[in-house]
């Protein structure tokens, strides 16, 4: 079958890429906890393909703070991934590598950006080498782009940039926990559709 | 009694009397006011992509795009009484949210909607008496019916009056 948006997405492509979000989210505690010299725990996350209204809604509503890291996606997979950090994510990140505390985005100086970028490139990394090895396709990412800003502004990024393909994108939903945070992180997965077939096609599945 | 009247995205609707419209979280979109100031008719259209002549197949989705959603815009206040000679338009957002996108489809659409925008009210010959479009940050859009005001609101840096 050829795939042609990702409302034709089945449920065994979608077992698939919760199996790709189960091990990508894997590794990422793994980096988190080494970043964060702590223990990191991982719920199973949660996998949707759903419009960009109800995303907004799930971060909170459009006009919602939070932190987005933008990373294209080249080699083999083309298309865009971007994690989404609520506020308590930031919070525990920049804590733990730079031991500062902020009360309010506006707070976060350079420094923090940046922790925030690197944390953001690591679990991208993660995520994609899952893919990668997984499909045995070659994957390149770029450096990443970071945005503090309302949910629905940030969302309008991949939005417009699928605005001709699809008005609905893969949604992962991470939940980190170490002793004593509780972590909320969202993953848009936003391959183009010849590239998701891609990854179906080398997994086997048609 | 005035209402808030939600504009959402890719969505277009129009406010009389006392209300006010509003559409949240602009960022690379622009949001495009047009105003009957005699009639007092007010009509929001969020955008988000510039040109609807370069894809197929969206014939479904005239609100999407620049250039169709002026038009369909004005007809809908048209219909509401609006005369197509007063209408006035401000618009706002355009942002570049993320500053190093390599990617060269998505490089600028910001910018490039707020052009298309305004070769689009050109067309129509609406005059343009305000905007606050470009730069780097999310806003969110009010647009009183009554009076024919503008408000921005951003996170990083308050709120404007146009």
């Amino acid at each position: 079958m050829a795939l042609k948006n990702y409302k034709e997405l089945n449920t065994v492509h979608l077992d698939v890429l919760r199996e790709i979000g189960n091990i990508g989210t894997g590794n990422a505690a793994t980096s988190l906890s080494a970043m964060l010299q702590k223990s990191v725990n991982i719920s199973v996350p949660k996998i949707n393909v759903l419009g960009y209204g109800e995303v907004t809604e799930l971060l909170g509503g459009p006009e919602n703070m939070i932190v987005g890291i933008l990373l294209s996606l080249t080699g083999d997979v083309k298309g865009m991934m971007m994690f989404l950090l609520e506020k308590d994510f930031a919070h525990t990140v920049i804590n733990g590598l730079l031991g500062q505390s902020f009360k309010d985005f506006s707070e976060v100086d350079e420094m923090g950006m940046s922790a925030l970028q690197e944390i953001g490139n690591i679990m991208a990394a993660s995520y994609v080498n899952a893919i990668a090895q997984m499909s045995n396709l070659t994957i390149d990412i770029s450096v990443p782009s970071i945005a503090i800003d309302m949910a629905g502004a940030i969302l309008s990024v991949p939005a417009i940039y699928f605005g001709n393909i699809s008005d609905e994108i893969i949604f992962i939903q991470d939940e980190f926990n170490s002793d004593t945070d509780n972590m909320v992180s969202h993953i848009l997965l936003i391959p183009e559709v010849d590239s998701l077939q891609k990854i179906m096609k080398n997994l086997g599945v048609e | 009694m005035n209402n808030t009247v939600t504009v959402g995205i890719a969505d277009l609707n129009i406010a009389k009397g006392e209300d006010c419209l509003v559409t949240y979280a602009l960022g690379s979109c622009v949001g495009i006011c047009l105003y009957d100031p005699i009639m007092r008719i007010a009509g929001l259209a969020h955008i988000m992509l510039p040109d609807s002549t370069q894809l197929v197949n969206v014939t479904n989705q005239p609100y999407k795009f620049a250039d169709t959603a002026i038009i369909e815009l004005v007809k809908i206040m048209q219909q509401n009484g609006a005369h197509a000679v007063n209408l006035k338009a401000k618009i706002a957002g355009g942002a570049q949210m993320f500053a190093a996108m390599s990617n060269s489809s998505l490089a600028n659409i910001g910018e490039r909607n707020v052009k298309a925008v305004k070769a689009g009210l050109m067309r129509m010959h609406i005059p343009l008496l305000a905007e606050d479009t470009g730069k780097n940050y999310g806003r969110t859009l009010y647009f009183d019916a009554p009076t024919g005001t503008m408000r921005i609101k951003s996170a990083a840096k308050g709120e404007w009056e146009f």
